[in-house]
């Protein structure tokens, strides 16, 4: 045993590695690959438990800690780590990745072994990248994640999935090169390719910025920040139900995990400069992408487009930079990860019962699959924030962080417009459930529809309990990542001046005995004027 | 007449010239290919010369590794060529086009 | 401060109810699945009797018991709380909420006895009891927001429960969004309050609880009137009040029993809930009050006017509701809280019975809700008839039933507070009132029976778990208003002084601004103005059955004396529904389609700068590709060239 919790993370990050290719060299038998490949997923979730319960959330630094010297004289090491967030995230990946598994075991019929091989690939890519704490071995993650669902997308996909997967590829390809020319500036800088090390050079200003445009740049495309989202719908409509899954559930906060981890404490200064454009940007993500979604005739589409407005979201929780909205941010990523999963697996039932996505040739669906339909509501109710479900706590604290943000101008403007998006969600997500699943019956093709089987309930019922537990009970994401949130943003602390000159006088002295609740205080800024 | 590195020079230019002209003009790949380690011949010759003068053993050790780049890309090359007349019935590269997209 | 383990169960006993009933559904027999769910509500009524009886053993300033589960939010020093209280507010409420609730679960066995989602039916409806009860006992105003999407989710549900039919399943939908709209003002206020507290609490201070709150209102003052305005926008679209009580007439949509429950009896109420509840911020801002019981006034007099002309019987009662939703809203708006509660207490009693009542005859028309093909139901359906009556002179305002003491004491606090306008409005409503009940009730039980013989063949009273509840509501609407017995007749007005001292501040405060002129113990005036409008209510009533019964006539031939552009409009309920449409629907969703979607996404974004830039990468390909022709030899020529080149500009450059 001490062998593996000595290196838990390792085995975290790499047992899935080990599975695929022990796969790819032995899963000849279609349902023996299946099984093994199930279990492996299930051994890397119970192992990823442990760090769950054996994570520290009163220290909020990062444990678990391994480093060994790869490249060079340790300018390059082999250094995992896991804080707060990077735990709640892993904790999602591993979560989902049994159920995404057992979700294609009808829908993927054809390369099942090359499959299941490319998914465990692709959760070793991301549990790497959330669980990295030098930047070369963080690139190499972050860009090996692309490789297996490039495959996942262009060869399982749907009837263009040539076209999305090469956009999917290329898209991220353009912002990942930025972001290492920046990883190599910094290096240069510091002479080691360490996260702390980066975090302790003083940059000057310029250099900030252009830095964080170039690290932004990457973690918007892959968010998707409006207006770099066009490859997400593309991507999801052509993808097969578990590169949706995955896609939605993990990837996606890859950029937001990004922009938190690296662009915002890595880059005070270019956070001071580009906050309001990019909170500006991600309020337009918001609105856009509901009222896109509104007017979208395919299912998958328009749940797609929802995420371009959740993520927006996120977006804006963490650059309302106090401590609710980022806790916010960080909440509504598991939140969208549970409902937005959900939805593409639910979307992904009826896809393989009629092989169509079009709105238009269901409706009265609750009649021949009630359970289904019951299933779709509670995500669809998670999904738009209803209280009690995990997506209102998510919505409710970025909310509620953006309109007291001390740093951003027009902070109450844009928690108002966002929180218009709140009232659209409900309006297409209703709207579309309503053509779906009420109505007569109308069309003869629905009419022998069977509903759910035990292992689509299996599937989804995780999804669902969670979406409630999560909304009951937030404590039990939010314990393990206040910490940890407070100390990835300290760094910014010092740099940011509150914006509203009521910030100054609201806030007695600061710091402990003072006003906790907002993160950034008002200290010695004047070097930034 | 005493030898001295202008000869070795010239003897090398000309080599290489055989080999360049003949790797462009011929149509047979077999031709091209030993005009090519005609070049590489050439090449080892200015080596080896050098090496001579400056009294710098390392002129000889390329001289040696160019010998083993020589043979194993005429091995390589000629299993190919090999193949494609098996295929093809023919080594005329201006019939062989199909690297073209 | 005292803790009570009770509060919990209150409300987590339909909640299970709800949970059983949902994951069970068919495999409980509708006999087991209907006890199960009226057994849960008795409970919860059974506890909120105990937790009221503790409370009146208590010293009145001390009237208060909580009951905290635990930390629902803690973020820095950010904290919210899952708990409940109960004050005599929330004890009101509970008592009226489980009571009726009760009452109406039983009527619903009998209602529901033949539908096939008999057990979908109680869990929805254990579950909105369940959200209900969160929303009256939420200790702070996030638990309240809970409760409050909690019966919007429910309202949805319950109004498309019968989704069969796409009209009835939009019907719930637009109550759900429309309800998001309001909810949207009610989260902008919630943060505006958080905006102004968070820097002045201690961390872990609960920022949304009532007690906190109340404590720290001087703090938020600045910015009251834009706290209470976002706020009451969030009650007007639960409470149905102008510009959001759209959605309340289709909800009608849903059964009967539903429609009595929550949308007369206790959801629609508790936009007035929660502006009492939160008295002592709304006092702060003489603005918002004013905004409030104008919004009110005018509510009540419009939603009357289109009452006189709709035809379906369940939609005469549905702007009925509004208008008299507008009366709570105006006694808020004029400070006098406890008399909004009053009215809300009562128009629960009687606007439930009438609601069931038109159940009870819905179901003997066979499901029939046009009231033009009514009549003469008075001798087939006498127990339904009685109680109707009953509940038709209470909302009247006939002295002694239950409406007459609320709604008078409405119009008198209006009166008082100085603002005749508001008052006019509200005696003016009130007589409105009187005749489209008459003209309901003579449109239903009077005259010739207008239905099919088919349909005349199958009229019968309703069964005794319909009626019962009928008759004890009727008993409640008759003595439920003696409560509050005002002072000038005698009377010690237990109700007002029960409420006292949650309104302690807030009435007090108005005073305090001068909104409420002094008129002490001005009892002559109080007289003649009960006088007046009870006389008035009689007026509206013999007008009604005049109009209606006696000389059928006048009606029509209003109609066509020039009468007919007013009724048209009146009928076409001012054309709000078809104005919105124009205004915001159609607009939004074709600029959604044709200009974000079709142009800026598809057109713009992916076409132009995407794709485009990828044209010019392949462009740029397609020109360098010429090169790689696959002709070895040209390979070797260009190879050769170029090195040439190299080698001369190597020994030239030097």
């Amino acid at each position: 045993m001490a062998m593996i919790t000595d290196h838990i993370l390792t085995w975290v990050t790499f047992v899935p590695l080990l599975g695929a290719v022990a796969l790819w060299l032995f899963g000849r038998r279609e349902g023996p690959a299946r099984i093994f490949a199930l279990a492996v997923s299930l051994v890397d979730f119970v192992l990823s438990l442990h760090l769950w319960f054996h994570f520290d959330a009163a220290r909020g630094d990062d444990q678990f800690v391994e480093r060994v010297a790869w490249i060079g004289n340790g300018q390059v090491s082999y250094h995992l780590g896991c804080d707060g967030i990077s735990l709640v995230l892993a904790l999602l990946t591993t979560f989902l990745g049994p159920l995404i598994i057992l979700s294609t075991w009808k829908a993927i019929t054809s390369r099942v072994r090359e499959f299941l091989a490319f998914f465990l690939l692709l959760q070793t890519a991301m549990l790497g990248t959330f669980l990295a704490r030098d930047m070369l071995l963080f690139y190499v993650f972050w860009e090996a994640m692309l490789i297996p669902m490039y495959f996942i997308i262009g060869i399982w996909g749907g009837q263009r999935r040539i076209y999305a997967a090469v956009k999917f590829f290329i898209f991220t390809m353009v912002g990942s090169v930025f972001m290492l020319v920046g990883i190599l500036y910094l290096f240069f800088q510091s002479g080691s390719m360490e996260l702390t090390s980066f975090l302790n050079l003083n940059l000057e200003h310029n250099a900030q910025l252009w830095l964080f445009a170039a690290f932004f740049l990457a973690f918007a495309i892959k968010v998707p920040v409006f207006p770099l989202h066009t490859w997400l719908p593309d991507a999801h409509v052509e993808a097969p139900t578990a590169g949706s899954v995955v896609l939605a559930g993990v990837l996606l906060k890859m950029g937001t995990y990004g922009m938190l981890r690296f662009a915002m404490p890595l880059f005070p200064q270019g956070v001071a400069y580009f906050a309001p454009a990019v909170s500006i940007l991600a309020v337009i993500g918001i609105i856009y992408g509901a009222l896109v979604a509104l007017v979208q005739p395919d299912i998958k589409k328009l749940v797609a487009y929802s995420s371009v407005s959740h993520l927006g979201f996120v977006v804006l929780g963490l650059f309302s930079l106090n401590s609710l909205g980022v806790a916010g941010g960080v909440f509504q990523m598991l939140a969208h990860g549970l409902s937005t999963g959900a939805l593409f697996l639910l979307v992904g039932v009826i896809y393989e019962r009629r092989h169509t996505r079009e709105i238009s040739e269901f409706g009265g669906l609750a009649h021949v699959m009630p359970l289904y339909a019951t299933f779709f509501m509670i995500a669809t109710l998670a999904s738009i924030g209803l209280p009690g479900l995990a997506g209102f706590v998510g919505e409710f604290t970025i909310l509620l962080g953006t309109f007291t943000s001390e740093f951003l101008p027009a902070a109450r403007v844009m928690a108002i417009l966002a929180a218009t998006g709140v009232v659209l969600g409900a309006f297409f997500m209703l709207w579309m459930v309503q053509r779906v699943f009420f109505g007569r019956l109308a069309n003869d093709a629905n009419k022998n529809l069977p509903d759910l089987s035990w292992r689509e309930v299996v599937v989804l019922v995780p999804l669902l309990v969670f979406m409630f537990v999560l909304g009951v009970h937030p404590g039990l994401v939010l314990d393990k990542v206040d910490l940890s949130i407070q100390k990835v943003l300290a760094p910014l602390e010092a740099q940011l001046v509150p914006h509203s000159p009521a910030g100054h006088a609201a806030i007695p002295g600061g710091g402990e005995e003072g006003a906790p609740a907002i993160l950034l205080v008002n200290s010695d800024a004047e070097d930034l004027r | 007449m005493e030898i001295t590195l202008t000869h070795y020079l010239v003897l090398a230019g000309l080599v290489f010239l055989t080999g360049m002209v003949g790797f462009v003009v011929r149509r047979n790949a077999l031709v091209m290919l030993m005009c090519i380690e005609l070049m590489l011949c050439a090449v080892n010759i200015v080596f080896a010369a050098f090496s001579r003068l400056h009294g710098d053993a390392g002129g000889h050790v390329f001289v040696l590794m160019n010998f083993a780049v020589a043979a194993s890309e005429a091995a390589i090359g000629l299993a190919i060529l090999v193949e494609i007349y098996r295929r093809r019935r023919t080594v005329n590269v201006d019939d062989l086009k199909t690297l073209m997209e | 401060m005292q803790s009570e383990i009770l509060l919990r169960w209150i409300v987590l006993v339909p909640l299970l109810g709800a949970v059983v009933n949902g994951l069970l559904n068919r495999r409980l027999a509708k006999r087991v699945s209907g006890f199960i769910a009226c057994a849960a509500i008795g409970v919860s009524f059974g506890l909120s009797v105990v937790v009221f009886l503790r409370l009146t053993g208590m010293d009145a300033e001390a009237r208060v018991v909580n009951d905290i589960l635990g930390t629902w939010l803690q973020i820095g020093g950010f904290h919210v709380d899952i708990g409940f209280a109960m004050d005599p507010l929330s004890a009101v409420m509970a008592l009226v909420v489980t009571g009726v609730g009760f009452l109406i679960h039983i009527y619903s066995l009998g209602y529901m006895a033949h539908d096939d989602g008999f057990q979908r039916y109680f869990a929805y409806l254990n579950l909105f009891v369940f959200a209900m009860m969160t929303l009256v006992l939420g200790e702070n105003l996030v638990m309240l927001f809970v409760g409050w999407e909690g019966v919007g989710l429910c309202s949805y549900l319950l109004i498309g429960f019968w989704f069969n039919d796409q009209a009835n399943a939009s019907a719930g939908k637009k109550a759900f969004i429309v309800n998001r709209i309001g909810d949207f003002g009610f989260l902008i206020g919630l943060f505006l309050i958080g905006a102004n507290l968070l820097p002045h609490l201690a961390p872990g201070e609960g920022v949304f609880s009532f007690a906190i709150l109340q404590h720290h209102a001087h703090l938020l003052a600045p910015a009251a009137t834009g706290i209470c305005l976002l706020l009451f926008l969030g009650a007007t679209g639960k409470s149905a009040q102008i510009p959001l009580y759209i959605w309340l007439p289709d909800a009608m949509a849903g059964p009967t029993p539903v429609s009595a429950l929550i949308h007369a009896a206790t959801m629609v109420t508790a936009g007035v809930y929660m502006i009492a509840r939160l008295n002592f911020l709304f006092v702060l801002s003489p603005t918002a009050m004013a905004v409030v019981a104008a919004v009110g006034a005018v509510t009540a007099i419009f939603a009357a006017t289109i009452a006189l002309t709709q035809n379906d019987i369940k939609k005469v009662l549905a702007y009925s509701t509004v208008s008299q939703l507008g009366y709570m809203m105006l006694a808020c708006g004029v400070g006098a809280f406890t008399v909004g509660i009053f009215h809300l207490m009562t128009h629960a009693f009687f606007k439930a019975l009438l609601f069931l009542g038109s159940g009870s005859v819905i179901h003997a028309m066979s499901n029939e809700q046009d009231m033009r093909v009514m009549g003469g139901l008075r001798s087939k359906l006498p127990v339904t008839y009685a109680t109707f009556m009953t509940a038709t002179l209470a909302i009247a305002g006939v002295f002694p039933l239950a409406g007459f003491f609320s709604k008078d004491e409405i119009l008198w606090k209006a009166w008082e507070s100085g603002n005749t306008v508001l008052w006019a409005i509200g005696f003016l409503a009130a007589g409105l009132t009187a005749f489209y009940m008459m003209r309901l009730v003579v449109l239903t039980f009077f005259g010739e029976n207008r239905a099919s013989s088919e349909v005349r063949s199958h009229i019968h009273e309703s069964p005794a778990t319909m009626t019962g509840p009928l008759v004890i509501l009727a008993v409640l609407s008759v003595v439920g208003g003696w409560i509050g017995w005002p002072h000038f007749m005698g009377g010690g007005a237990w109700f007002e002084n029960w409420l006292a001292p949650v309104f302690a501040v807030g009435e007090h405060g108005v005073a305090a601004h001068g909104a409420v002129a002094h008129h002490a113990a001005d009892s002559t005036m109080e007289w003649t103005l009960a006088v007046v409008s009870v006389l008035w209510a009689v007026l509206g009533l013999i007008l009604g059955w005049f109009v209606y019964y006696r000389r059928a006539a006048i009606a029509d031939s209003f109609r066509k004396a020039g009468g007919g552009f007013v009724y048209r409009v009146l009928l076409n309920k001012y054309y709000v529904d078809e104005a919105y449409d124009a205004a915001f629907i159609r607009p939004g969703y074709r600029f959604s389609r044709q200009v974000l979607w079709k142009s800026v996404d598809a057109g713009l974004i992916d076409g132009l700068l995407v794709n485009g830039s990828a044209l010019v990468v392949y462009l740029l390909g397609s020109v360098l590709r010429l090169f790689q022709n696959g002709m070895i030899r040209f390979y070797a020529w260009t190879f050769t060239i170029g090195v040439a080149v190299f080698v001369l500009y190597l020994s030239f450059s030097s």
